[in-house]
Formats: C-alpha cells, sequence, structure tokens
C-alpha cells in the first residue's frame, strides 16, 4: 500500500531537481546543456556551506542566475493556462508569467536542499539539426530509493534551448498546473487567478 | 496458490463492479468527469490532512527520533520486498515475463542474501524494481479507471486502483498473520515507513499548490497512466498543447 502515498510526493519533490539548467552558450545542444547545468547546480548545492545551511537568499540566488534563464516561462505559463491564455490581456499574461515565475522559483527554494546525494544518468539524445522542439531524457538515482525519469520538453529560442516543461516519472508540470489554473479562471476569472498566485506568493494563507 | 484463485474471484467481481459504474477512458476529460465525487473526496481529503497532521508526522518525528538510519532503511526495503514480489506477480498477469523475471529475481536475491529483505542486494546490483500493481493489472485488461477516490491513510486513488489495494491488502501476507496483536502492528510500522518514505516531499506539493487537492488528483492521475504504459503513454492520451 506504501506506493499509493509516496507516489505523488515523491514526484512533486522531484519536480524540484526540475530547475537544474543554466546560463548556456547560445547554441549548446539540448542535452549537453541539461546536463552541464545540472552538474553545475548539483555541484554547488554539495559544496556551497551557505546553502547546505539553509540560506534561502543564496538559494534564490543560485536559481535565478544558474536555473531560471534556461527556462521559457511565457510558454510554461501558456501552456499551463491552456485555451485560457489567449482570453488573457497582454497585460493580464504579463503578470500571469511574473507571478508563476515567482512561485515555480519560491518552490524549488524550498526543494533545492533535499537534493544531494542524487546521480543522474543522462540519456544520449538523437536529434536532427533541423529539430527545433526536442525532449531530453534523463534518469535520477537516488541512493536508497527508486531512480525516476526526469524529462525537458525543450525548444530552440534565439538565445539558446529553453525548457518549457520537465516531466517527473510521468507527471508533467505544466499539466499539473492546468487544472488548477483552470478551476481557478472557471470560478474568479483570469484576474482572480492572477490574484490567488499573488497571494500564494507571498504568503497569505488560502 | 489458493492465493491465485482467491485472485481470480475477487478481480472478476470487482471488474464486473467498475464496469457497471461505467466510465469511458478518453485522455480530455474533464475534471468532473474525472472526478464525480469530487465534494466527498474533497472531506476525505481534509480528514487525510488532519490524521496525518495529528498523527501520522508526529509518530514519524518519534520513530524516527528512536530508531537508527540504517534500521528504517532496511525496514523500508523488507516492505518494499513483499511489494516486489506483487509486482512480479502482476507482471505475469498482465504478460511482462521478462519484467516478472526481474522482480522474482529481485524478490529471491534479496530475501535469501539480504536478510529476509531488510537489504536491497538486487538494488545495489543494479536490478530496477518493476513497479506493477493490481490497479494497473485491471487497466491493462481493459477495466475503465472509474471515479477518483481520496482514501485517508492511503491517499490519492480511483475505484481501480483501490480494487487493485483490497486486492493487494486480501492477498496479505500481513493478513496472514494470525495474532491480532502482532498483525496491527505490522500494519501500523507499514504505514508509518510509508510515510516516512514520502518524507518532506509533501511541504513541496504545500509551497507549489494553489489548491493541494486539485495538485496532488492531477499529478496522481497522470503517474498512473505512465505506469500502466510503462512510461509508453501514446502521443494521442497526452494534453500537451
Amino acid at each position: 500500500m506504501k506506493h499509493v502515498t509516496t507516489i505523488v510526493s515523491r514526484t512533486a519533490a522531484l519536480l524540484a531537481l526540475a530547475m537544474f539548467a543554466t546560463v548556456a552558450l547560445a547554441q549548446e545542444a539540448p542535452d549537453a546543456l541539461v546536463k552541464g547545468v545540472s552538474q553545475e547546480v548539483l555541484q554547488l548545492i554539495r559544496s556551497d556551506p551557505q546553502i547546505q545551511a539553509g540560506n534561502q537568499q543564496r538559494i534564490r540566488e543560485v536559481i535565478e542566475t544558474k536555473l531560471v534563464p534556461n527556462f521559457d516561462f511565457q510558454r510554461m505559463t501558456a501552456l499551463a493556462m491552456g485555451r485560457n491564455w489567449r482570453s488573457a490581456t497582454p497585460e493580464q499574461q504579463k503578470r500571469l508569467v511574473d507571478e508563476f515565475r515567482t512561485l515555480l522559483v519560491r518552490t524549488y527554494s524550498g526543494a533545492l536542499n533535499q537534493y544531494r546525494d542524487e546521480k543522474i544518468d543522462y540519456k544520449p539524445l538523437r536529434m536532427n539539426p533541423s529539430d527545433t522542439d526536442v525532449v531530453v531524457h534523463t534518469l535520477v538515482m537516488k541512493s536508497g530509493g527508486s531512480p525516476i525519469t526526469m524529462d525537458y520538453s525543450m525548444e530552440k529560442t534565439p538565445t539558446g534551448w529553453k525548457a518549457y516543461d520537465v516531466t517527473v516519472g510521468g507527471v508533467s508540470l505544466v499539466t499539473t498546473y492546468r487544472d488548477e489554473f483552470n478551476n481557478t479562471v472557471q470560478t474568479s476569472g483570469v484576474d482572480g487567478l492572477i490574484k490567488a498566485l499573488a497571494d500564494k506568493n507571498r504568503g497569505v494563507a488560502k | 496458490m489458493s492465493s491465485l484463485r482467491r485472485l481470480r474471484s475477487f478481480a472478476g467481481s470487482v471488474a464486473i463492479a467498475i464496469a457497471l459504474t461505467g466510465c469511458a477512458t478518453t485522455s480530455t476529460r474533464t475534471a468532473s468527469e474525472v472526478d464525480p465525487w469530487e465534494p466527498m473526496n474533497r472531506g476525505l481529503y481534509q480528514v487525510h490532512e488532519a490524521l496525518d497532521k495529528l498523527i501520522l508526522k508526529p509518530a514519524v518525528t518519534v520513530y524516527t527520533a528512536v530508531t537508527p538510519q540504517p534500521l528504517r532503511t532496511g525496514v523500508s526495503n523488507f516492505f518494499n520486498n513483499i511489494d516486489d514480489a506483487f509486482s512480479g506477480i502482476n507482471g505475469v498477469l498482465q504478460g511482462k515475463p521478462q519484467k516478472a523475471g526481474d522482480d522474482f529475481g529481485r524478490v529471491l536475491t534479496n530475501t535469501f542474501f539480504g536478510l529476509g529483505g531488510f537489504i536491497d542486494v538486487a538494488g545495489s546490483a543494479g536490478i530496477e524494481r518493476g513497479n506493477e500493481d493490481f490497479g494497473q493489472t485491471l487497466a491493462v485488461w481493459g477495466v475503465p479507471q472509474g471515479p477518483y477516490l481520496f482514501i485517508p491513510l492511503l491517499g490519492p486513488s480511483t475505484v481501480r486502483d483501490a480494487s487493485g489495494t483490497a486486492v493487494r491488502i486480501y492477498l496479505g501476507p500481513v493478513g496472514d498473520i494470525h495474532d491480532v496483536g502482532w498483525r496491527n502492528a505490522v500494519y501500523i510500522v507499514n504505514v508509518i515507513d510509508a510515510r516516512y518514505q514520502a518524507g518532506d516531499a509533501l511541504d513541496v506539493v504545500t509551497t507549489a499548490a494553489l489548491d493541494k487537492y486539485t495538485f496532488i488528483r492531477n499529478a496522481y492521475l497522470q503517474r498512473r497512466r505512465y505506469l500502466i504504459y510503462d512510461g509508453k503513454v501514446p502521443p494521442e492520451q497526452e494534453d500537451k498543447q
């Protein structure tokens, strides 16, 4: 019976590892990018005394400088919004992206410290030079736990490859948010969703 | 093995029961179609949260305080080893001989060379756990998912998965312990170990989710679909845009 209780929780925790990606050379191959960033961040987590002491400001700094530049938050937000995205004004869209980005950074800041002894197996990527949308497959192995897949959906942009979704053990980050976003938009509109995200980010109890 | 006969009749009646509740499995279903019992489930979820806060979390704190790390790992391995045996059985029931073989190999190795399952020798040798269960077997046999169900202490489920869990508990082996005191003790340790293995991960959901109930439901259903298809979810089942 234990699998039932652990699936969601373990998946959620591993979503945290999801943000492992860094400022890359503009045209670095997507799989090399994922590997380079993951290793750099894991190395930092293991060696930085401030991170190990749980210094939230330092942790957030690492996320902002190493991980955030490699994600396309605009596209992540649009995917999580689904068909509601088009009904939002450009101003609303901008606020949604900002708040969603803040929420994800906050989440990962809280979870980053849990990752220290993980080993990551990087699967070779087979892609054509003309491909602009690929999935980079990795396998995360935690000592004493079952390995779990972590796949990065990546797109080619003028400023290099960017991740727009992370799928952990079959659970997609943006898909997981879609129902929540949709529910909130249904009941209180796009502005209601912006407010809900903002309240969440400011620590206002729901 | 009389257990298998018991299983067959049980699974048969479960399958019929679910077929009668009739629920098509298409990917683009709305939340109300997936979770028609949402008001009840939200209530059960609140019960679960309260039990977790008042009983499970404190129990895990005590458990962690009074036992050394190697013992806790051993306990987790012990219960995982039993799950692996059932994973092997389900591999057979789903017609996956290779996966089943790996699972039975794991169980034999860990049982005989890992002190009855307390040491995961097979894992150290790189044999992965199969992760098959009765809920997935029912899915492979064509039983529809049925309504989403939140079960306090067990967590997110569906009528199909809960049927699988019922089969799993019915077949034991814990239920076969005759001494009631011992049997309950093992159940309790099993639940505490499950919560221990979940660890702080649930706190991440608290930070991440606007509405934990919806977040958990969505993640759970995605995860189950992924497991049913052994990671090869057909493209039309994915709802990326």
